[in-house]
């Protein structure tokens, strides 16, 4: 690793490059580009979450005023147009794989959400085609909708293709061995958690304008996407069946995606496919009452926990039994979120000798269910911290110490856990002493008193998790199930100045990765890090690359950039030794020089790139001109970020509402680029995960209506909801890339839930209270209190 | 449709529009000021605020006609030229900012808290950005950054 000695490099606090054009009003969002002769696109959405299309008449709209064209299921299947794809499917137990329905781009014969797509309007303004689109009769004969996924099995049958509503149900690890180790414990904890429904919510609400060329019939398609070389390779090659070369997908600034912009869309392929068939650029953006109805939600999850203790309180076994909501189509990574995102990390930060998990993704006439920042680790962390805490209070023990004794050992590393994953490398009590001394623990009992006197229930909770991000080893994607590569790419191109472009593979859509990515290559190359510009989001420039999700861009984008940078310094050291006349062996490159090792002869960065591009002195039969590098990385393990959270709280017992008073978060994100962009990300995390336990909640009546497709009625967190964050860190840096990084971006959000609910139960456990379902609204928690001061008085 | 005139960022704008266009739109789409965003339909995200005479408001929540004669400065029109105003500056140096989609409406919202309540506290700024939601960066750097942003302008 290069040491942190320039003000610009790795670990500096370099301040964004990207800033300015965002605080200046000058971000170019998808809905801010217009196109000369641009229409407009609104869906008509079904109304009803469960019914047969009996018929559909356009007539009346197709004349109304300013509309150019009015197309339903039927027109997309007369064209053959493809839906989206699932990128990754997991066995069944049974034998079987995931079942696989078809996703029609407008309904075709059925509706199956509130918001499914039903038609299409494009008019000359989204007022007239809101307008037409009133004037569309469906004709729907109602089927009973099925909401309650846990009992879906039961319901009306959603999809052909999928027996008992149950998309898959699947397994991992050693059943006999884990019911052997229950059947024999000393103690058996057991636990039953909800993972509350959530609506990612980025800002910037979705949006695609798309744009037909017909001298050359190919496509462009701005839209909000975390990864636009995947849109375009799914919409051209399973969609409509054209070569990648005839669309062009370019995702510019996006703002903000949280999983909810990995995907593919019916929008957007419905906004390239009428660009052809009107002849003009179409664009659509949603409301925010769209975004509700038609981003994937995420979590929606219920868990059946038990653990198994020996008489020391040593953890023998762990068995989870889950059931999961997965809406009324497959998208693109909901198989994996629930199953290989979430099964394979119940070991924890501990040494767990048997673990067995079930997990049945179940249909239902809700919106679909995929990523939503953690993605299927925040759901693990829940249930096994939640589990941790009770059993701790169960036994008698503190919880940082009951965590203590079962965690891995930092010699056991590598640790093969018995859930498929191999933990490179960790240190697990360094994060949580160091979390309990930020939040001051051991004077904690103090303030509980103090504040009791006030008449208010005041409760710590912690939450030591551990995440596998960096997606991932390709062969190992494969072989469970995934569909796709999950290398990064990136291309660094040197100009002829000594300037450099480098253009990756990965997506920023908040991240920073202009700024963090120059960190790197500034660094490595000791040149200023204003000499360094990072190109993305756009097919015809970038690499082809798999995006941004899974905190993955630094530990694989990163890595490749650092690959590709590796390979301009070998390349350079060749013309270096030509131009000082010495052997390659015997040139040093430091700070930006290449020196002949022992003299002062010398060759700076910029002449080399100057004499790559004007090769009139240059070693042109064994060395090719100029000084561009492609780089490829497959990594070769997951990265394991972990850390300790705690939380602290006050709860008023007059209207139940919690109050966050302190936060402490230790995390081990390996070697850090930037720190302030590292801990930017942390805030954010956590803000996610606080709106997870005390705020946010995605409902659905039994008609299948969402109650909370609103800010008014979907509780977002705002500023003043939050406390400030103490954010700290330990490094065990990763032993597999280059740079030792791993990644931070879904942390905060995996690690807060289960700190804040088990705060919450320590707050009241006075009372006798010891579950607590997410959100702990106000109610629930004035309920919880009420309903415990009546038995008592019993 | 009717004619509406009103001064954007220093400069006169007459337009011809719909008499049910709504401010926002008025700015996004008649004028091309892009700067100021629309994320949500029932005014509570403050991606669309901007000053009118003075006072921050939600453009998604008036119409254009209703801002006939006014002064609007949108986030186009805080900077000095290339020098950044201070509360912009402030978000800048405190990493206020990640996608940068509310980023707008909450650097209008700050520069009129700040305006109005110099020695403003953390608990205030809290309160006073009710009206704007972040999702990227849990409102820690906002807070500092408006605190900084208040020390710059005087407080």
């Amino acid at each position: 690793m290069t040491e942190v000695t320039k003000i610009d490099g790795i670990g500096s606090s370099v301040r964004r490059t990207e800033d300015k054009k965002f605080l200046t009003g000058k971000g170019r969002y998808t809905d801010d580009i217009n196109r000369p002769g641009q229409v407009q696109a609104y869906f008509l959405r079904s109304d009803v979450a469960h019914a047969e299309i009996k018929s559909i008449d356009t007539k009346a709209a197709q004349s109304a005023p300013g509309v150019v064209g009015v197309f339903t299921g039927s027109d997309i299947a007369a064209d053959k147009v493809g839906g989206p794809i699932c990128g990754w499917v997991v066995p069944c137990r049974d034998g079987s794989s995931t079942k696989e329905p078809p996703h029609p781009l407008l309904a075709q014969g059925k509706v199956r959400f509130v918001g499914d797509a039903v038609a299409v309007v494009v008019a000359e303004t989204m007022e007239q085609a809101k307008s037409a689109a009133e004037l569309i009769d469906v004709d729907y004969n109602e089927l009973t909708p099925v909401v309650d996924f846990v009992n879906a099995d039961e319901g009306a049958q959603i999809h052909e293709e999928v027996p008992n509503n149950c998309y898959f149900d699947w397994e991992l690890g050693d059943e006999s061995a884990t019911n052997k180790a229950i059947e024999s414990a000393a103690k058996v904890v057991k636990l039953s958690v909800r993972n509350n429904r959530l609506v990612p919510n980025a800002m910037e609400p979705r949006s695609a304008l798309a744009e037909y060329d017909s001298l050359d019939e190919s496509y462009t398609l701005h839209t909000t996407s975390q990864n636009p070389h995947l849109t375009r390779l799914v919409l051209a090659a399973f969609m409509f069946a054209i070569p990648e070369s005839k669309l062009r997908v370019i995702a510019p600034d996006v703002g903000g995606g949280f999983g909810s912009k990995i995907y593919v869309y019916i929008e957007e392929a419905v906004c390239v496919w009428a660009s052809k068939k009107i002849g003009r650029p179409v664009k659509w953006t949603a409301d925010r009452t769209q975004a509700f109805l038609t981003d994937c939600h995420g979590r929606d999850h219920v868990n059946d926990v038990q653990l198994a203790l020996d008489e020391n309180n040593k953890i023998i076994g762990l068995r989870v039994d889950t059931v999961c909501n997965l809406g009324a189509y497959l998208s693109a990574f909901s198989v994996v979120v629930p199953t290989i995102l979430h099964g394979t990390l119940l070991s924890g930060q501990y040494d767990i000798p048997a673990i067995y998990t079930n997990v049945k993704g179940m249909a239902t006439n809700t919106v679909n269910v995929d990523a939503y920042r953690g993605a299927g680790r925040p759901e693990a962390t829940y249930l096994l911290e939640r589990t941790m805490e009770t059993a701790a209070k169960e036994v008698g023990m503190d919880p940082a110490e009951f965590r203590r004794i079962n965690f891995i050992p930092k010699d056991a590393f590598p640790y093969q856990t018995q859930v498929a994953l191999q933990y490179d490398i960790g240190d697990y009590e360094p994060h949580l002493d160091k979390a309990m001394e930020m939040i001051d623990y051991s004077n904690f009992e103090k303030r509980r008193a103090e504040a009791a006197k006030r008449g208010m229930y005041r409760g710590i909770g912690m939450s030591s998790y551990i995440e596998a991000c960096g997606l991932a080893p390709s062969a190992v994607v494969g072989a469970l199930g995934g569909r796709v590569g999950q290398w990064e790419s990136a291309s660094v191109r040197v100009n002829p100045t000594g300037t450099i472009s480098v253009f990756t593979g990965s997506h920023s859509h908040g991240q920073g990765h202009a700024t963090t990515f120059a960190q790197i290559v500034a660094d490595k190359l000791g040149i200023p890090m204003e000499n360094v510009e990072v190109i993305h989001g756009d097919t015809d420039k970038t690499p082809f690359g798999m995006g941004s999700y899974g905190s993955r861009s630094l530990a694989s984008g990163g890595s490749a950039i650092s690959k590709a940078v590796d390979k301009i310094i070998n390349k350079s050291k060749k013309i270096a030794a030509h131009l000082l006349e010495a052997s390659e062996d015997d040139i040093d490159f430091k700070d930006g020089k290449f020196v002949v090792g022992g003299t002062d002869k010398e060759k700076a960065f910029g002449e080399i790139a100057l004499a790559a591009y004007v090769p009139h002195n240059y070693p042109l039969e064994t060395l090719e001109p100029g000084l561009e590098e492609n780089a490829f990385y497959d990594p070769t393990n997951f990265v394991f970020p972990s850390g300790t959270h705690i939380a602290e709280v006050e709860i008023d017992p007059a209207t139940g509402v919690v109050e966050v008073v302190d936060w402490a978060a230790c995390d081990d994100f390996g070697n850090l680029v930037n720190p302030m962009i590292v801990e930017g990300q942390v805030h954010g995390g956590i803000a996610q995960g606080i709106g997870q336990a005390l705020l946010e909640d995605a409902h659905y009546d039994e008609n299948g209506q969402l109650l909370t497709a609103s800010y008014m009625d979907y509780c977002m967190p705002r500023a003043d909801d939050l406390p400030s964050f103490k954010v700290g860190y330990t490094n065990t840096p990763c032993t597999h890339n280059d740079l030792g990084v791993k990644g931070c971006g879904e942390a905060g959000a995996i690690a807060s839930p289960p700190a804040l609910i088990n705060a919450v139960i320590d707050a009241l456990s006075p009372l006798g209270v010891t579950d607590m379902s997410m959100p702990a609204t106000p109610q629930k928690v004035w309920k919880a209190i009420q309903e415990s001061q009546s038995v008592a008085a019993e | 449709m009717g004619e509406i005139s009103l001064k954007l960022n220093g400069k006169l704008e007459t337009k011809d529009v719909a008499d049910n266009t709504l401010l926002i739109d008025f700015i996004r789409e008649h004028v091309g000021l892009t700067g100021t965003h629309v994320g949500c339909d029932t005014s509570q995200c403050g991606a669309c605020v901007i000053h009118l005479d003075g006072v921050s408001v939600k453009a998604c929540t008036m119409l254009a006609k209703q801002a006939e004669g006014s002064e609007i400065v949108t986030i186009e029109g805080l900077a000095d030229g290339d020098e950044l105003h201070p509360m912009q500056q402030a978000f800048h140096e405190n990493h206020g900012l990640q996608c940068g989609f509310c980023t707008p409406g909450m650097v209008m919202s700050a520069v009129e808290m700040v305006t109005k309540n110099k020695n403003i506290s953390e608990d205030e700024i809290r309160k006073g950005l009710e009206g704007n939601i972040c999702r990227c960066t849990g409102y820690h750097n906002i807070v500092q950054s408006v605190k900084a942003g208040a020390a710059k302008m005087g407080g």
